[in-house]
């Protein structure tokens, strides 16, 4: 199976690379963007029926630092991957 | 003093660490490369360097901060063992939880490397006792991921419990409350931006950094 973590900063915690983007989009001439955050995505691939609460953990401890980040996890089933 | 120097792939300050280290108390210290899971016996002194762990991947500090042998420092740090971590050493203790808080890309996008005028919030650690309170003093930084950040309340408690050991009197990176170094509850934990450990020698155009190491060389000496 594989399983797909998004990490993204907490609200309100600045974004500098977000506002870089942010920049460089209206420099390009696109308008009416309101705001960009920037976050990761991180894949994994598992052995099939590996739990939640591991993953979670693996967020916890090493992916996501939770002081300024938040995590989702997205499980894709086998059939899916 | 018997001091031991934490070596991480991509660190790249451990030398000048080492040889400050040296000048001031006449003595080598261990260099511990990651994978030992001990420091050396009766190490006095631990000191997490600055440089570029792996390459910085997945957050600046994130995978040496989970080498093995952080649980020794981590254990160093609970028996009172001083322990300093100077830029990418902040990082890395931050991100092993030894400090709170968390340390961002700078609010303007752009590496700083220069010398910036500091002061000296808290004469009373065992880092500062070299320094007067409200002294001002310089010491170069060089990093792009130095904006010290935590969430109010901790931040409050830091500036309550004066724990804020250094605050830049020219901001450079945007850190909240002008934090360039922060101490653990404990007071033997430091972690600071900026680079005491290259304004040693009157040829390193200043020795402000000095009196660091021989403030803390004499209260762990005493």
């Amino acid at each position: 199976m594989k399983a797909r973590v998004f990490v993204t900063l907490k609200n309100g915690v600045l974004d500098p690379q977000g506002k870089a983007i942010h920049h460089a989009l209206e420099g390009l001439g696109f308008r009416g963007v309101n705001d960009v955050r920037a976050g990761k995505l991180i894949e994994l691939d598992l052995v099939d029926g590996m739990g939640e609460a591991v993953i979670e953990d693996m967020c916890r401890k090493l992916l996501a630092n939770t002081v300024i980040e938040n995590f989702r996890i997205e499980r894709l089933e086998s059939a899916q991957a | 003093m018997k001091s031991a120097v934490i070596v991480f792939p991509g660190s790249n300050c451990d030398r000048d660490l080492a040889v400050a280290l040296e000048l001031v108390t006449g003595r080598k210290p261990a260099m511990v490369w990651h994978r030992e899971t001990e420091l050396p016996d009766g190490t006095e002194f631990v000191g997490v360097p600055g440089g570029f762990s792996y390459g910085d991947y997945l957050r600046s500090g994130a995978m040496a901060a989970r080498s093995p042998v952080m649980h020794a420092v981590a254990d160093a740090a609970g028996r009172g063992v001083p322990v300093i971590g100077i830029c990418n050493g902040f990082q890395v203790l931050t991100e092993a939880g030894l400090l709170p808080g968390a340390l961002m890309r700078n609010a303007a996008l752009k590496f700083v490397c220069r010398d910036v005028p500091l002061r000296v919030e808290n004469s009373q650690s065992l880092f500062t006792a070299g320094y007067n309170a409200g002294e001002t003093i310089s010491f170069p930084v060089a990093h792009h991921d130095g904006n010290y950040q935590a969430d109010e309340a901790t931040l409050d408690r830091l500036e309550g419990e004066g724990r804020v050991a250094f605050r830049y009197l020219d901001q450079c990176n945007g850190s909240a409350r002008d934090i360039a170094g922060i101490l653990n509850d404990g007071g033997n934990v430091l972690g600071l931006m900026p680079h005491p450990e290259r304004v040693v020698e009157p040829a390193h155009g200043g020795t402000d950094g000095r009196r660091l190491f021989e403030g803390l060389l004499e209260t762990v000496a005493a």
